[in-house]
């Protein structure tokens, strides 16, 4: 019986048969989760909701700062006591006689504790959905599927969630923010805007929200992928 | 004991469940050889460790001891690439509850197995067409599981099993779910891709219609193997099980 040559992998690729693995391609994975997505729309949305108000808040926050730096920096002296009669701390600037709108410590803590509970939001709303899907995830597997493809197919999931998420949430934040400005300083709010602070504080919280997003699915995914076929569907729908 | 055209070889198996307080013991030594081509029914009552067994010889466990062989390789030396691969290609699977994938059309689920073996869109999505049509449905192969019946959705899990072209066929309680009239159409299809295409399939039962179709059926009473019965052994026996059953 013992014919098999010593020091080869059975089933290693040889000669005839070229790639004995398995695989999928990235637009494939992109397709399937796409169309996974769209088919639990109303799931995605539960699932996204919380980023959104999270990464809201955190744009509206970071442009409000913004804005009142803008005002700052216009030089008018009407317009920098009505700031400080707004309630915006002056703050020793980085170089001498300068000076910046200090970010309140208070206002730090709530958007840092806002991401956290969102983070926890996303992780139990993933939780949840991956739970679900422990059938399909067996399944899968028993067709051939590897842990990374499932790993990856959720964290494609997850990247367009959070990316859809804190885009729309970062653009509502920051509206909402400018709109928050115009009405306190009038139309010097938006004129006085610095347009790249504006902008890559949008960046910041579309990225924040997007991390938090994949950090928030990374568990439960990584639990579902690493589960055996049998014990995976075994679970109850 | 052990001929070359053993395709499946399952030697000394023993499965222990260990359910923290109690153990369980499933299996308790199996030793069975599988010839290619054949129509093989594992037959026991729930609880007799058949569905173990049928878990072992799919790759989808592991055994506590004893060995599994599939084209004489020891499927526990396998790493993870290799048992995907084995999963992929060499054997195809029918579950009692279908498992088709619910977000995907029929002939989506079909081609999933043939997109994971590197098949070009295309000539999947042809191949996966002639497949529906080979089960009756290819002009369903739009529609959603939910939209499907349940011997429809078995019909496109028999489908799936088949995307790339596997040598061995494993179904679990394939008629479990069906009334007895789908369960027999499925009987009967499965007889078929086993006469025509010379798939060996290994079918974990209790339903008696499948005696008639089988090769060879294997009785797994508290697990072990009760008796092994060719073909033309049964149909002596049939009458009074039969009976039982209908």
């Amino acid at each position: 019986m013992a014919q098999k040559p010593p020091a080869q992998r059975p089933f290693a690729p040889s000669g005839e048969h070229v790639a004995r693995q398995v695989r999928l391609p990235m637009g494939k994975s992109f397709e399937i989760s796409v169309k996974s997505l769209r088919v639990r729309f109303s799931r995605s949305l539960i699932t996204v909701m919380s980023l959104v108000l999270a990464v809201a808040f955190l744009g509206f926050t970071l442009i409000g700062h913004d804005v009142a730096m803008g005002l700052l920096a216009s030089g008018s002296a009407s317009l920098q006591s009505e700031l400080v009669k707004a309630g915006f701390d002056l703050a020793p600037g980085r170089y001498p006689g300068t000076y910046e709108v200090a970010a309140s410590a208070k206002d730090r803590w709530i958007v840092i504790l806002s991401l956290l509970v969102c983070a926890v939001g996303i992780v139990n709303a993933q939780l949840m959905a991956v739970t679900e899907r422990f059938r399909e995830i067996g399944t899968m597997k028993c067709l051939g599927a590897l842990d990374s493809f499932v790993l990856r197919l959720f964290l494609l999931e997850a990247g367009m969630q959070g990316l859809a998420g804190s885009l729309i949430g970062a653009l509502i934040g920051a509206l909402a923010g400018v709109l928050m400005g115009m009405a306190r300083f009038g139309f010097a709010a938006l004129k006085y805007l610095p347009a790249a602070d504006a902008l890559a504080s949008l960046g910041i919280a579309v990225g924040v929200g997007f991390l938090l997003s994949l950090v928030g699915v990374s568990y439960p995914a990584l639990v579902a992928s690493r589960m055996p076929p049998v014990v995976a569907m075994r679970a109850e729908e | 004991m052990s001929q070359m055209n053993n395709i499946v070889r399952v030697s000394g198996v023993t499965k222990t469940f260990d359910l923290g307080r109690i153990t369980v013991q499933a299996l308790k030594g199996v030793d069975l050889g599988i010839h290619s081509g054949e129509y093989l029914s594992i037959m026991g009552p729930s609880g007799s460790g058949k569905s173990t067994l049928f878990n072992m010889i799919g790759g989808l466990d592991k055994p506590t001891t004893g060995k599994v062989f599939i084209d004489e390789v020891d499927i526990a030396q396998l790493d993870a690439y290799e048992l995907a691969w084995l999963r992929n290609r060499k054997i195809g699977y029918i579950f009692q509850t279908f498992n088709l994938i619910q977000v995907m059309t029929a002939l989506e689920n079909v081609t999933l197995p043939m997109t994971f073996a590197g098949v070009p869109d295309d000539e999947a999505a042809e191949k996966g067409l002639n497949l529906l049509g080979l089960v009756g449905l290819r002009e369903r192969h739009a529609h959603k599981p939910m939209e499907l019946s349940g011997g429809q959705q078995q019909r496109v899990a028999i489908a799936r099993s088949l995307a790339n072209d596997p040598a061995i066929l494993l179904a679990d309680e394939p008629t479990g779910n069906l009334d007895l009239s789908t369960g027999e159409e499925i009987i009967a299809l499965l007889k078929s891709l086993s006469s025509e295409r010379g798939v060996t399939i290994i079918s974990a039962t209790h339903d008696y219609k499948m005696l008639n179709v089988s090769d060879r059926v294997v009785w797994i009473r508290d697990g072990r193997i009760d008796k092994i019965e060719e073909r033309d052994q049964l149909k002596i026996t049939l009458g009074g099980i039969g009976a039982k059953e209908y």
